[in-house]
């Protein structure tokens, strides 16, 4: 292969021009059938049935129904609700996880990743079970006499609350083992040794150090959590309606485009916000590392 | 790695109790338990229930036995349903490796302002709610004169599923590094010969792995698939959907046993060949 070796001065110029061509046939087609359907979408999110021209009516006829604001409050509240929960209770999961030894992390690992890979479907009927009439909660409190009747919590905020913490918990817990098991505990021995008592290692080692997990989790958990149809459409019922399934009704059922597309662009907003926000409070939080 | 918390030794030189180390560990071990209930339950609760010789959805059934998982033997719609959905996840999956693969090579490698473009553009469908983009595909092919079909279906769920086939190629790529191709290019072998030779065999963990998430996605995926299919093209998502809206069919627990059986297996066996963890868990 002695002839090669001459052309050996020209292989990293040859190579620059096919690495980059290698990304094109993904972003040729994210393109077509990404980006265009999108602006497509915002484009007729700004027209009206028979009218020609721009028109923010579906805008206007959504944020001006106090109705419709609840819902959009609602979504919101609900994504905070979420994200603080699977917060409050991952947390403390991942950080058993980044200590444990290697026989428990496997044992983690597949009670993590199993209800992430089971269909969200199947966990949200699961759930049905769990809350409903006859579901386990409401037999445990009629068993043990703490409730006379069933109670409701099918068809409630709080039901879609925990069912979706639930759904989501895997999105949260993985960022955050990510960065923990990134840390160098020998930090925290160091703190400890040196008479910091448990709490205070925590809040000025362990806690700083899986901010970019925490932030990371955060945004996952509400971007998904905010967008979720399956979940609140079936524990929340036709009785509490969130973004996602006003859309749906909109488009689907009503057949009105202008309106459903004006919608997904302010859920569209919203979760952009909230992942802009994210990313700024990460870069703050990287300054620690 | 050891399971013992920093303040152990502490606490032992102390000789009275720690209410600060204990109380620390109560609170933690705690969380992480209630945690762990919280993932499990459902999954057991649903294989628990699918098993029930009862009538209705009751928790705990009152007997066991397997007749509904006898019944979805003459169950024509979701055989057909589940059919489709196998179809198009494995559709997808194809065209989601053959892509992705390609994206993750250059990503890797490259810090220009091109690449790092495309890598935002791949990566954005993970965040956006997939309920818009499956509207924003619907009234596209409607503009286009697309008739909805199981390729129309198909591209949709091409773009949410390409991040993972990317994510996990490139990962296991930069654990690899850039040198063993370089020795294969600079020994004379073309760009070809290298990434069959030298590139694919040692990313095959990481693409194995993309390819199942994918796989899973894809056949999971409701939202999407929610405005792009019609009746000939009805996945299983969408008819457990509306098997659940509905009514309160024990059918529906007998399904979801059969997937969280088949995941289950399919987990242990990724874990096998591709260490599939190595992958999710860390980045």
């Amino acid at each position: 292969m002695s002839s090669t070796a001459g052309l050996k001065s020209r292989i990293p110029s040859l190579f620059a021009l096919r690495e980059w061509q290698l990304t094109l046939p993904l972003a040729l087609f994210l393109g077509l059938f990404y980006l265009a359907p999108l602006l497509l979408m915002a484009v007729v999110s700004v027209s009206q049935q028979g009218v020609s021209g721009i028109s923010f009516a579906s805008y206007v006829q959504f944020l001006s129904d106090p109705t419709n604001l609840k819902i959009l409050f609602d979504t919101i509240w609900m994504g905070t609700q979420v994200t603080l929960l699977c917060l409050l209770i991952g947390y403390p999961l991942a950080y058993v996880y980044s200590r444990a030894n290697a026989g428990w992390q496997k044992v983690l690992t597949f009670l993590i990743l199993l209800p992430l890979l089971t269909s969200a479907v199947v966990r949200t009927f699961a759930w049905i079970v769990i809350l409903g009439r006859e579901g386990i909660v409401n037999s445990a409190l009629l068993g043990l006499g703490l409730a006379e009747n069933p109670i409701r919590l099918l068809f409630t905020h709080q039901g879609v609350v925990i069912a979706l913490a639930q759904v989501q918990l895997p999105m949260m817990v993985l960022p955050l083992v990510s960065a923990m098991t990134r840390v160098d505990l020998n930090l925290e021995y160091a703190s400890a040794s040196l008479g910091a008592g448990a709490w205070q290692t925590f809040r000025k080692i362990a806690l700083p150090l899986s901010l970019p997990g925490i932030t990371a989790g955060c945004l996952l958990t509400y971007a998904l959590s905010v967008s979720s149809f399956v979940t609140p459409s079936i524990i929340g019922g036709s009785s509490i309606l969130y973004m996602p399934t006003f859309i749906y009704q909109q488009a689907m059922v009503l057949v009105n485009w202008p309106l459903a597309a004006a919608v997904s662009i302010i859920l569209l907003i919203t979760v952009l916000t909230i992942v802009i926000a994210f990313n700024s409070l990460d870069r703050v939080s990287r300054r620690y590392q | 790695m050891s399971t013992s918390l920093p303040t152990k030794s502490v606490s032992v030189k102390q000789g009275a109790i720690d209410w600060e180390t204990l109380s620390f560990r109560v609170l933690i071990a705690l969380g992480a338990a209630i945690a762990m209930l919280f993932l499990t339950l459902p999954t057991i609760v649903v294989l628990v229930a699918s098993f029930s010789s009862g009538e209705t959805l009751k928790f705990p059934p009152p007997g066991f036995s397997l007749r509904w998982y006898a019944s979805l033997i003459n169950f024509p719609e979701i055989h057909e349903a589940a059919w489709n959905s196998f179809l198009l996840a494995s559709l997808t999956t194809l065209v989601c490796v053959t892509l992705g693969v390609a994206v993750s090579l250059p990503l890797t490698r490259s810090r220009s302002r091109w690449i790092q473009a495309v890598d935002a553009l791949v990566m954005s469908p993970l965040v956006l709610p997939g309920l818009a983009v499956g509207l924003a595909l619907l009234l596209f092919f409607n503009l286009i004169g697309w008739q909805l079909s199981l390729t129309t279906l198909m591209i949709s769920h091409v773009v949410i599923c390409a991040p993972y086939v990317v994510r996990t190629t490139a990962a296991s790529l930069s654990q690899i590094g850039g040198s063993l191709s370089e020795a294969s290019t600079s020994l004379g072998a073309n760009p070809f010969y290298t990434f069959w030779h030298v590139t694919f065999p040692l990313a095959q963990r990481g693409i194995i792995a993309g390819a199942f998430i994918t796989f899973l996605t894809s056949f999971d995926n409701l939202t999407v698939s929610l405005f792009l299919s019609d009746a000939r093209t009805a996945v299983l998502p969408i008819r457990m959907w509306s098997m659940i809206e509905n009514n309160l069919d024990v059918r529906t627990a007998a399904i979801s046993g059969v997937l969280i059986i088949i995941t289950a297996i399919l987990m242990i066996l990724m874990e096998r060949f591709a260490g599939l963890s190595q992958f999710v868990m860390k980045k």
